[in-house]
């Protein structure tokens, strides 16, 4: 691919090798041979099925490819499937998160599954770094749309993840949920995160990213850096790219 | 040790839920009552005919129980996405197999607790021997160790309420019939050594698909 | 071309098979005619059993090795399967009637072939009520695989049941022998005729796969 190799020591985030995912007759992935680089963010475009959710979803390991495989940090999913869970951290439309618990006690589930050391200490750090510290007792299913999603924000942060990966986050979150998610992405470790993002706003994405990948039908069909690229340019990009049917 | 760990903690996470909304227990401890109910109305008036239908009546109304507990058993994983959330967590699947069926292990016997006092009340049949307890204990586990692979299955179909027990049931008549069995036996006072056949049935039957369950759970859950 | 010489082969061991159970054989227990629907119903029972351990395999290699054919295998046997189990069914009913003077008994053997047919039937359930082709197929592999290791819970439980009955002619050993050859030979038959209908059905879905898959390239 076209994007800047990091030094050699150092694995990349990243990298599938030839992903497909088949749904019956169905390809929804054909192939998807990617690196990200430590620290990377990148930006998967895509009008609505061509892939996006499916890849991000193998990345998390919740859907198992049907050929293929991938790495996280030099970590094969096959054999450290835990060492790569550790080091995802997933935000989708959907919260992860149980109504009838309060979202103290989600949290406290969740650190308890990734073996977060220090638990109420990390949790009321992202509850204060969200601003959602007064809502923390409270049970989730009384909670708005937007607030349940800055909990999900911290669901994904709790065990500071080395990649994070968003599919269409902005859907169901408002401009202030977005705002600190966006603060928060870059990372609290020494590295930078590394970030995938699966959306199909392509200003959004094109202020985020430094990679942009376009995805369609299953097949990655455009990968460059951001630098080259303003909006007017990308849109023409992506308008030839995905053909006609956008 | 970690893994056992996280299994009690999402058993103590359903637990929590539970103790707020009641949502399971209340539910299926209503209907078990219910149909205790309608049957010691139907048979009760004849002594002897309720001592001989009793361990049928008892064992139906479980299976019926546990179809109903373990339909829900899926659903709040299902509601906001949770099971994924599970999924991505650094635990291997069979731990969510687990923590899923201890905690439907922990509601069905409580509903049970209940259940059986309140048979043994309204059919005047003396079903709370040890034989009895002993034999709910342990057909109780068959039934959440078949119950909880189902649920997850049929929670990922399009008619959850109506796959689960055209799986559930079939499988389960070995060890449904072998409780009915015991049942007789410790009502007509039978000494615990003619029992014995029966408990290595239902024995048998926990061992072999707790071990089945755990090996194809991660088929039922992964996409 | 294979598949043509077994129809052949299965034709004339029908011809023989109807021969011996009709002509050649003659009644030798005390139930009378009736004894020969046994030539039909021991055959269907087996089959029925033989069907869905071909099920179990095909299903077990499908979710090891991912590949859609063990899928077909699995399903194709599983369909003719629960045909045979249904036909088992009936004749039992039909043989129960002269015999014991009821359409239907809890017969040890009969409800054993009740609870398969209603795992025959969860099988097929699942596959049609999943939300897409590929998970209806791993589902069904799991309902197969947990079905099958219940097959010999449920021949103890129902056999302890209903009390020792009198076994299958065949394992007391004092079965006449014209009674059992006929008897092989109608298994021999039988199997002849189910590894066809196997062949048949696996390639038609096969067929139909790479129709599916071709319409797919297109689009």
């Amino acid at each position: 691919m076209t994007a800047k190799q990091g030094p050699p020591s150092t694995p990349p985030a990243i990298r599938t090798e030839g992903l497909t995912k088949v749904f019956g007759s169905r390809m929804a992935l054909r192939g998807i041979n990617l690196e990200v680089q430590q620290g990377q963010s990148l930006v998967i475009f895509g009008p609505n099925g061509a892939g996006k959710t499916t890849l991000i979803k193998i990345l998390a390991t919740i859907t198992n490819p049907s050929s293929g495989t991938f790495s996280v940090d030099g970590l094969d999913v096959k054999n450290h499937p835990e060492d790569v869970r550790r080091r995802i951290g997933i935000v989708t439309h959907q919260t992860f998160l149980y109504g009838n618990l309060t979202a103290y006690e989600n949290l406290e589930f969740y650190s308890r599954m990734f073996d977060v050391p220090g638990r109420k200490e990390r949790i009321h750090e992202l509850a204060e770094q969200l601003g959602m510290t007064y809502r923390l007792h409270d049970r989730v299913a009384t909670l708005s749309r937007g607030m349940q999603q800055r909990f999900s924000i911290a669901r994904a942060l709790l065990h500071k993840p080395s990649v994070m990966l968003l599919d269409e986050p902005e859907t169901g979150l408002d401009q202030e949920a977005l705002a600190i998610l966006w603060k928060a992405l870059p990372g609290e470790n020494e590295r930078k995160r590394t970030i995938i993002l699966a959306t199909h706003n392509l200003e959004r994405g094109l202020e985020l990213g430094d990679r942009l990948v376009i995805l369609d039908r299953g097949k990655i069909v455009y990968d460059g850096l951001r630098e080259v690229m303003d909006l007017r340019n990308l849109e023409e990009v992506y308008r030839n790219a995905t053909g006609a049917n956008n | 040790m970690t893994f056992w760990n996280k299994v009690i903690a999402i058993t103590w996470k359903d637990w929590l839920s539970e103790m707020r909304t009641r949502e399971v227990v209340s539910s299926v401890l209503v209907f078990t009552l219910l149909v205790i109910l309608i049957f010691t109305l139907a048979f009760g008036a004849d002594r002897e005919l309720m001592t001989t239908v009793a361990p049928g009546i008892l064992w139906a109304t479980f299976a019926f129980a546990g179809v109903l507990s373990f339909s829900r058993s899926f659903v709040p994983e299902k509601e906001h996405g949770c099971l994924e959330g599970l999924m991505a967590a650094p635990i291997s699947r069979e731990v969510i197999y687990a923590g899923k069926g201890l905690s439907s292990l922990l509601f069905m016997l409580i509903v049970e607790a209940i259940a059986l006092p309140a048979f043994a009340f309204f059919s005047n049949v003396p079903v709370l021997s040890p034989q009895i307890i002993l034999v709910t204990f342990v057909t109780t586990v068959g039934f959440v160790a078949v119950g909880t692979l189902f649920s997850a299955l049929s929670a990922n179909t399009r008619a959850r309420e109506m796959v689960l027990p055209v799986l559930f049931l079939p499988i389960v008549i070995p060890i449904l019939i072998s409780a009915i069995k015991v049942s007789e036996l410790a009502l007509t006072g039978e000494p615990w050594s003619n029992l014995f056949t029966w408990f290595q049935i239902i024995g048998a039957f926990d061992l072999v698909f707790l071990a089945v369950s755990y090996l194809v759970f991660d088929f039922v859950i992964v996409e | 071309m294979k598949r043509n010489l077994l129809l052949a082969l299965g034709f004339v061991s029908v011809v023989i098979t109807l021969y011996l159970i009709f002509v050649w054989v003659p009644t030798i227990t005390e139930m009378g005619i009736v004894e020969r629907i046994f030539y039909l119903m021991v055959p269907m029972g087996w089959l029925a059993l033989l069907a869905f351990v071909v099920t179990f395999a095909g299903s077990v290699l499908f979710l090891v090795k991912k590949q859609d054919r063990w899928d077909f295998l699995a399903r194709s046997s599983a369909e003719i399967g629960i045909v045979f189990t249904t036909v088992t069914l009936f004749i039992g009913a039909i043989w129960a009637k002269p015999i014991w003077g009821v359409w239907w008994t809890w017969e040890a053997r009969l409800t054993a072939t009740m609870i398969l047919w209603f795992i025959y039937l969860s099988y097929f359930v699942v596959r049609s009520f999943a939300t897409d082709e590929h998970r209806g197929a791993v589902f069904a592999a799991v309902v197969a695989i947990v079905g099958l290791v219940d097959v010999p819970i449920i021949a103890l439980s129902t056999t302890l049941w209903r009390g020792m009955h009198p076994p299958a002619l065949v394992f007391k050993g004092d079965i006449a022998p014209e009674m059992l050859l006929v008897m092989l030979t109608s298994v021999g038959t039988f199997t002849i005729l189910y590894v066809f209908l196997l062949m048949l059905r696996v390639s038609v879905r096969r067929d139909e796969a790479e129709v599916q898959r071709l319409k797919e390239l297109d689009r």
